[in-house]
């Protein structure tokens, strides 16, 4: 009965340690958020009207995307529109080609991941490069971000090292990474020869030394792109621009040295102006990272003189999300990561186990609204503990609507046959008070307790659990017998041999 | 005032202690109780498991049991949460018996507002696991994801008993994994997340682990069982709150 989210993460949760430095990793940035949180009187309110904003957007979005597309027009920047993956991949290529791109720089994009940007570039002959720290370094491992904020928190850096020195990296930006260590040091007024060897560095896989070839491997890049691509946190409306937040500056890199820029950007993530954009600088960082605000907030509105300056607004299923009664809060979310990093089942089963790219209470969401016949697999990721309803920042009700898609397997063809069969025979046994009763009186009492215990010798009960101690006399029977309105104390009726 | 004594399936068949407790206690603060015979379960299995379509007869027959009542009380927070939340949910009416189901905790502290249990007395460390629908739907604590003034309803009581000091785990109401049948088709996970928060009720020095969900506490004793754990015991809030009774 194990889904593929199940049995990955039986995987994952092979190696203790691991484990553990995964749960550490993200709880503590859930810690950070919580400390921001506190100190900040007017958080629930903020939160409150982060959602309320979105609401309002979403449920008033053809008019709020018409006035965007208005106003980035008169700014001197070119709209397009793309319904899905396939008509945004040709928009992207007709540009690239109008303009000669072989090498493309681009800052982290979660839309540019579920359209398969990357592999439709390459196929079509175009060097891309991910300048997201992270994002470059799984790009290099071809791997898949494990988490939408914090794409290779799953990687070591002797993996990094590895990897960077399979590539060439070290060995043509090690000298000049090293040496640049030793700089800042005199610098800062220290003792330049207090920087151990290259060499050293890279025994140690030091994290600067790393970081630092990893900078001028990007720098030879970005020198060399004629396209920078960014997605975008926001869209305004009201003045036609948008809003993107990095830390590490890559965004802005990306689009200082090309001349043309192309930003894609989700339906769902135009807001109405200004003032709303204050609301959702506050919450976004410090849910996402436990920072008050993000390093870099760059607005772009105009493309740069003699270059050109592209938005593309993507569907790709967004409208669907729009019209579906059940679900459609999930197109609030601004993609925060919030609710991956407080989630308990996630911290300990890692975005590689579920089957959407994005992870956690939202992709499971996401995922189901994609494509449930493929992403059914993570409805099981979740205890229903709420604590991702709680901690996200425009209130989605992450959970609940786990819940929801539950009541909707069945209709799908996807249910779990033995989670069926025991459900039913509850419902048997529940809709008949006698037949309930009975069975809690008729030996052996194990055959007929509740659901989750039924079979509880064949199921994964017994994997991490000894079985529960049945009692005596059930609490129907302790009734019936009269002893509990007798006049004997609590302490006498539930000494075990008074109860025999 | 009359209180009809909801005591779910679980706690009935594993832990009817509970239960008596409950009683007890609710009688030792002049509660008028009765015991509806024909209950059995609030339907969350069900539910939780994509079934909640086939505990709509369940829905009709609690309601029809219990909507004479003033109070019904439970003594397991998620239980009442879901007869509160979703059983109209479930029928596509409103439900007057769920618009009154309270969990003994919510009941003892906002209903009777008690300021003393006669002669509650348990001379032990006790490490308070706060359950998640506890915290997050009846909102016995504050939940540690708002930012607003922090209180604790289950506390509170237990401050009500002489002799007790009650502490928290570290990251106080972090799931424990048993989440119905989560706990069985995800057991991995389920139960690196109960031996984990077992892990931070022990380290708290407590004797006993204490709450007002007997679910979450079946997991975790059923983990401990299994890993020879010994160091740390299980019961029930309404016990301690019932000990001199």
């Amino acid at each position: 009965m194990s889904t593929i989210h199940a049995k990955k993460a039986a995987e994952f949760l092979r190696n203790p340690d691991k484990v553990t430095r995964h749960d550490q990793t993200f709880w503590s940035v859930r810690a950070k958020r919580d400390t921001l949180a506190y100190e900040l009187e007017e958080w629930e309110e903020l939160r409150e009207a982060a959602s309320q904003i979105k609401k309002h957007t979403v449920t008033h979005l053809a008019d709020y995307l018409e006035e965007f597309e208005r106003n980035a027009t008169k700014n001197g920047a070119i709209v397009h529109w793309a319904a899905d993956a396939e008509e945004y991949n040709a928009i992207v290529m007709d540009i690239m080609r109008s303009h000669g791109v072989k090498k493309v720089v681009k800052g982290k994009s979660m839309l540019t991941e579920e359209c398969h940007l990357n592999e439709n570039l390459q196929k079509n002959g175009i060097d891309v490069v991910e300048t997201d720290l992270g994002e470059r370094i799984l790009q290099l491992m071809q791997l898949p971000p494990s988490h939408i904020i914090m794409p290779a928190i799953h990687i070591t850096r002797e993996q990094v090292k590895e990897n960077f020195g399979e590539k060439g990296i070290l060995q043509k930006q090690g000298e000049k990474a090293a040496a640049s260590m030793v700089s800042s040091v005199v610098a800062a007024g220290g003792d330049g020869s207090s920087v151990p060897a290259r060499e050293t560095l890279e025994a140690e896989a030091d994290p600067t030394y790393l970081t630092r070839c990893a900078r001028y491997h990007l720098r030879d890049n970005f020198m060399t792109a004629e396209c920078g691509m960014t997605g975008a946190n926001f869209g305004v409306a009201s003045t036609g621009e948008i809003v993107v937040c990095t830390n590490e500056g890559n965004a802005d890199m990306s689009t200082s040295v090309p001349k043309l820029h192309i930003a894609s950007i989700g339906l769902e993530k135009v807001i109405p102006n200004y003032e709303a954009v204050g609301v959702f600088q506050r919450l976004l960082a410090r849910h996402g990272t436990g920072q008050a605000t993000t390093v870099y907030t760059s607005h772009y509105r105009k493309p740069r003189p003699g270059g050109e300056f592209h938005i593309i607004l993507v569907d790709n299923g967004r409208s669907d999300i729009l019209a579906n009664p059940e679900h459609w809060q999930t197109l609030k979310c601004m993609r925060c990561g919030a609710c991956m990093n407080t989630c308990p089942v996630y911290r300990r089963s890692m975005g590689y186990s579920y089957t959407y790219f994005i992870p956690g209470p939202i992709g499971i969401n996401l995922g189901m609204l994609k494509d449930p016949d493929k992403n059914y697999h993570n409805c099981s990721a979740c205890s229903l503990c709420l604590s991702c309803e709680n901690v996200c920042p425009v209130k989605v009700d992450l959970g609940t609507q786990i819940y929801k898609w539950r009541q909707e397997l069945d209709g799908m063809g996807h249910a779990d046959p033995m989670k069926k069969a025991m459900s039913a025979g509850m419902k048997i046994m529940f809709d008949n008070p006698r037949l309930y009763t009975s069975a809690l009186r008729l030996a052996p009492v194990a055959n007929y307790i509740p659901s989750f215990l039924t079979n509880i010798k064949l199921n994964a009960w017994c994997k991490y659990h000894a079985m529960p101690e049945f009692a005596k006399q059930s609490f129907h029977q302790l009734w019936k017998s009269g002893k509990v309105k007798s006049e004997k104390s609590y302490n006498q009726i539930t000494n075990k041999n008074e109860i025999q | 005032m009359k209180i009809g004594l909801f005591i779910p399936c679980y706690v009935d068949a594993l832990y009817p202690d509970v239960g008596v407790a409950t009683y007890k206690l609710l009688r030792a603060l002049g509660c008028d109780i009765e015991y509806p015979e024909k209950q059995t379960c609030c339907g969350q299995p069900m539910g939780n498991a994509g079934f909640q379509h086939m505990a709509d007869n369940l829905v009709e027959s609690y309601d029809k049991l219990f909507r004479g009542y003033d109070y019904v009380v439970a003594p397991s927070a998620s239980c009442a949460a879901y007869v509160r939340f979703f059983h109209p949910g479930i029928v596509g009416h409103e439900c007057e018996a769920a618009k009154k189901t309270v969990d003994l905790v919510e009941f003892l502290h906002d209903v009777l507002k008690v300021k003393s249990i006669p002669g509650a007395r348990f001379p032990h460390k006790v490490s308070l696991h706060n359950s998640c629908h506890g915290v997050r739907e009846l909102g016995l604590s504050s939940p540690t994801e708002r930012s607003i003034p922090r209180f604790n309803k289950i506390k509170d009581l237990l401050s009500l008993v002489e002799g007790i000091e009650v502490v928290e785990p570290e990251r106080p109401d972090e799931c424990c994994g048993f989440g119905g049948m989560f706990s069985i088709e995800e057991p991995d996970v389920s139960g690196r997340m109960g031996r984990d928060k077992l892990a931070r009720h022990i380290a708290t020095g407590a004797e006993y682990i204490t709450g007002p969900d007997s679910s979450c506490l079946m997991h975790m004793q059923g983990i401990a069982k299994k890993d020879g754990e010994k160091r740390i015991q299980f019961i029930h809030v309404a016990q301690i709150l019932a000990s001199g009774l």
